[in-house]
């Protein structure tokens, strides 16, 4: 039916175009508020939750009471909620979805459930049912044998999953951490700075655990769940390794006033997770003589921990040092990687004894192009016109002539660049080149690609 | 008990110091950032004093790069692996250009020592500097602005050099392509490049930098100086390839004026 035919019959219709990219978002933000009923969260796109509650139901007294709870909250935020509890994942994933005459038992229920359940290609299921075969239980009464060599690999195995004959993992949302620690609230916590200061408590239990195995995080995430259902995780990382809970909290105070659109407890929290999703080896330290902690290394520590809230306040890419790339390329001779998990520090180049930098000071990347009058076609610069300013050249020392790397792309890697570095008459020095060659390129163009100091 | 446990409490006091500042390795030496230019270090006190900020000016846009080098090199020199915090807002690499660590290694500088800091925009710069101003360990803190900053008033600067103060931490303000304005600065400097000796084939040589000290709290303001950069040894004492006076043959003035150099001379 097109959507004037469909308009015609009901006029109050409300349309909306199809968003899948928002649908999954939802759907993300709806798994993650189930993360309260257990760590293991799968998503069954595009519109289903699997959740594995083997060992957890116990905290809603059982299966059923967790059930209602999370019922009562989906529906809460509008959400109409089937749903089904199986031996395994595939079990309740056909049950909540094909499931339409009761049953006493779930073994029952499963056989009852319709071959559409098997979720096999159209023509398959139509043959199933043309053959007789309406229901699972009529189809696991035939020889496993005769259902693969009619239908395939793909329906034996469907079939094992659903009766809990073969396994059927589960894709988690987040794979489990193994350090984390939550508090569950009676009352719902309607301030963030009582949620805080849990969450400081959490830090503390969470370093006992670690002190344990001797590890530290690099990473935490909190994960504030309210009561309606919602959940909102708030991330750090850390440079080294810590267990110190005032460090750490630093940072999520940190976090927490960049963010652009704040913590809000709603109606309240009703529970705060923890989790360490990256440990680093940590080993105990060593006490100071008059007690406290050694502080030898204090130093290196504020700097640390400068690092860590800078990247916090200002993002991983604003923070950065510098690293070494082996290449004659002069842009790409260096790397700014992020210093919060900068990798060991490569040799620099070092100057020739006696001689004067041939490298610049600053370098411009992209290149800016420039206006040259030099002597000769291929000859030094002789004035050069940058930024709206002319520049008489006094001095110059050249060509160093790169060549591009012919070995890393299909068109040889452009063209040569002869490199001059020159001395304006006012003592300032630039980094100029010429893109191509004369017998490469008829007219080449100018660059200045660094100033010196 | 008494007189035994006093020795006690006095040796503890003095193990409480020396943990409480690092040893006696980690302490900057003698609170000052030299040049290794004698002139230029015995007028000035002996260096830049640490603890304290001083302000670079580029009087024009373009000598950017040699007030940044000038501020780079002076605390790269320091010995150790202390990091050198170098905070500059994101447009900055259009204006003079990335930080080339090629260069900076060329220059004799260790480019590890370096953390680059790019904040968004001028008022996050000024929020980032008072927190690495505060954090002890760094050998200077580098904070590049382009064009007036108003944000730098008195009560900004007054916030930033207590920070210093506290912490031990030098701060150097670099200040391209501005005037400069009342400010609590210990020295203020406008740096020029100098014409460079020349080398064979008429090359261009080493760095060579054209020093004024414009305002000094604890002097007299007013001399200029024309500083060679020698990467071989790491100072701005004489220049490259030249040997060092065997003596004091020469005795060079506190403080001497050269001729202007640049513009005005050519």
């Amino acid at each position: 039916m097109s959507l004037a035919d469909a308009r015609a019959h009901v006029p109050e219709l409300i349309a909306v175009p199809h968003d899948p990219v928002a649908d999954h978002a939802w759907i993300d933000r709806l798994a993650l508020g189930c993360h309260r009923y257990t760590p293991l969260v799968a998503l069954d796109a595009p519109d289903g939750l699997i959740l594995d509650i083997a060992g957890a139901a116990h905290l809603f007294d059982d299966e059923a009471g967790l059930i209602d709870d999370a019922e009562t909250r989906l529906s809460r935020l509008g959400m109409t909620v089937r749903h089904a509890a199986g031996p395994t994942a595939d079990a309740a994933r056909a049950l909540a979805r094909y499931q339409s005459r009761p049953a006493p038992d779930e073994v029952q229920a499963v056989r009852r459930l319709p071959v559409a359940a098997l979720e096999l290609e159209p023509e398959a299921t139509t043959a199933l049912i043309r053959a007789g075969l309406k229901t699972i239980g009529d189809l696991a009464s035939r020889p496993m044998a005769n259902i693969a060599a009619r239908f395939g690999g793909d329906a034996t195995t469907a079939l094992r999953r659903i009766l809990g004959d073969a396994p059927s993992p589960l894709d988690p949302r987040i794979a489990p951490f193994p350090i984390m620690a939550e508090r569950r609230f009676a009352e719902p916590l309607g301030s963030t700075a009582h949620a805080t200061k849990v969450l400081a408590e959490l830090i503390a239990e969470t370093g006992e655990d670690m002190l344990e195995r001797g590890k530290g995080g690099r990473h935490f995430r909190a994960t504030f769940f309210r009561s309606d259902g919602l959940a909102r995780s708030i991330d750090v990382e850390t440079g080294h390794a810590t267990r110190d809970t005032g460090l750490v909290m630093r940072l999520f105070a940190e976090r927490m006033d960049g963010l652009a659109d704040p913590l809000d407890p709603g109606f309240g929290f009703d529970m705060i997770r923890l989790a360490v999703p990256r440990l680093d080896r940590l080993g105990a330290t060593q006490l100071r003589l008059e007690g406290g902690e050694a502080r030898a290394s204090d130093r290196g520590a504020a700097m640390d921990e400068l690092v860590d809230r800078m990247t916090i306040r200002l993002g991983r890419k604003r923070v950065r040092r510098l690293h070494a790339e082996s290449t004659h390329i002069p842009e790409q001779a260096q790397l700014a990687l992020p210093a919060l998990d900068a990798p060991p520090p490569q040799p620099w180049t070092m100057p020739d004894p006696g001689e004067p930098p041939t490298r610049p000071f600053h370098l411009f990347d992209p290149p800016q192009p420039i206006e040259v009058i030099a002597e000769v076609p291929d000859g030094p610069p002789h004035q050069f016109r940058w930024r709206r300013a002319t520049h008489a050249v006094r001095r110059y020392e050249g060509p160093e002539r790169i060549a591009p790397e012919w070995w890393r792309r299909r068109d040889n890697g452009g063209l040569t660049r002869d490199y001059y570095r020159v001395e304006d008459v006012q003592g300032r020095r630039f980094w100029l080149f010429r893109h191509g060659l004369y017998d490469e390129k008829p007219d080449p163009r100018w660059y200045i690609h660094g100033v010196f100091a | 008990m008494r007189e035994s446990s006093s020795p006690l409490a006095g040796l503890r006091k003095q193990i409480a110091r020396l943990a409480a500042d690092g040893g006696p390795a980690s302490r900057p030496a003698e609170g000052r950032l030299a040049s290794g230019h004698a002139g230029f270090d015995a007028a000035i006190g002996g260096g830049l004093m640490t603890g304290k900020a001083h302000e670079f000016f580029a009087a024009d846009a373009l000598d950017g790069t040699c007030a940044a080098a000038f501020a780079a090199l002076l605390a790269l020199r320091t010995p150790g692996k202390a990091p050198l915090i170098w905070l500059r807002t994101a447009d900055a690499a259009n204006r003079t250009g990335h930080i080339y660590a090629p260069g900076i290694a060329e220059l004799g500088g260790d480019p590890d020592r370096l953390l680059l800091v790019e904040t968004p925009d001028p008022r996050m710069l000024l929020a980032c500097a008072n927190d690495a101003i505060r954090c002890a360990g760094s050998a200077a803190v580098i904070v590049e602005s382009w064009g007036k900053f108003p944000l730098l008033d008195l009560t900004a600067g007054r916030r930033l050099v207590l920070g210093a103060r506290d912490a031990g931490t030098t701060l150097l303000m670099l200040r391209l392509n501005a005037a400069p304005t009342p400010s609590v600065a210990e020295t203020r400097w406008s740096v020029a490049p100098a014409a460079s000796h020349m080398l064979a084939a008429d090359a261009p040589g080493a760095p060579a930098f054209d020093l004024e000290l414009l305002r000094w709290r604890a002097g007299p303001a007013g001399g200029r100086w024309r500083l060679d950069w020698n990467h071989d040894d790491k100072s701005f004492g004489h220049r490259l390839g030249e040997t060092p006076l065997p003596g004091p043959l020469l005795s060079l003035p506190a403080r001497r004026t050269l001729p202007a150099h640049g513009a005005a001379a050519a």
